[in-house]
């Protein structure tokens, strides 16, 4: 093995463990902690694969800012740090199996796909390339409208959530 | 290809390690005189009035909303940026306007006054 694959598989235990962790610990500051962790995991697969924007990106938007909106609202939350809320769901006996059910038969249909189980090697692939990204996004011939278009989502997203924030206050007095 | 991130990994191994031995350290030769006063919850010298696990505002989550649009506009200005030098005046326009669409958002945010601190 070479060091890579050692670190490598290291990365992916911590991930998996503070993955688990995430929806099996009592306390959701703690849960909230782990989910960092995990994504930071998650960048250190982005960067391995030699990606390094999307690596930078889930530092600065999925650790930097949505972990940090995850934290703010468990502090928003009261009462959900009781001991005694169960943390499993009365059905759970009925879709923990339908959830494994469906995720085998999603494995039996991707591994149908000739390319399933072979590795393809990235070491010759030199990452991304920003600079084309770039040119692409504000391209007339490219990606243009999507890229206005997701303006326009970003805006109805802080609407939206400056309207019903202010409304709620409004509503206590 | 890993040459640059083996620095960040350098730098993650002593950022662990420095604390770690700073604690350790201090646990091995540190006197222990545990008393009630000392074990008792701290926080800057004030005692704590009423329960530790309050409601927060909802005022804060908003700052952290707007916060995260933007930093999602970062994240699509940046290879804008990268390749700035070799775009035509019509890219810049169009993310000029991209700009002017989410100023929109911000000034709405800014007028509903979901930007004072409270």
């Amino acid at each position: 093995m070479t060091p890579l694959q050692i670190v490598f598989l290291l990365v992916a235990a911590i991930t998996l463990f503070s993955a688990v962790m995430v929806v099996s610990i009592r306390g959701m500051m703690h849960a909230a902690l782990f989910l960092v962790l995990t994504l930071m995991g998650v960048a250190f697969m982005f960067a391995t694969l030699g990606s390094r924007f999307f690596a930078i990106i889930q530092i600065l938007v999925y650790i930097g800012s949505i972990a940090i909106l995850i934290i703010f609202a468990v502090m928003l939350t009261r009462n959900i740090m009781d001991a005694e809320v169960a943390s499993l769901n009365r059905g759970w006996w009925f879709f923990a199996p339908l959830a494994l059910l469906i995720f085998a038969s999603i494995v039996l249909v991707l591994s149908s796909w000739s390319a399933f189980a072979t590795l393809r090697d990235l070491s010759s692939t030199s990452g991304e390339n920003i600079l084309e990204f770039g040119k692409a996004l504000t391209d007339p011939n490219g990606f243009v409208i999507p890229f206005e278009v997701a303006s326009v989502l970003l805006v109805a997203a802080m609407v939206g959530a400056v309207y019903i924030a202010m409304e709620r206050r409004g509503g206590r007095g | 290809m890993l040459n640059d991130w083996s620095y960040v990994a350098i730098f993650t191994v002593i950022s662990m390690f420095l604390p770690a031995a700073a604690i350790a350290i201090a646990s091995f030769l540190a006197p222990k005189k545990p008393n009630p006063i000392k074990n008792s919850i701290y926080e800057c010298g004030v005692e704590t009035v009423g329960a530790t696990w309050v409601q927060f505002k909802v005022q804060y989550y908003i700052y952290t909303l707007v916060f995260l649009l933007f930093d999602v506009e970062i994240i699509f200005l940046y290879p804008w940026a990268v390749a700035y030098n070799q775009l035509p005046l019509f890219a810049v326009v169009e993310v000029i306007i991209f700009i002017l669409i989410l100023l929109g958002g911000l000034l709405y945010a800014w007028r509903k006054g979901a930007l004072e601190w409270v």
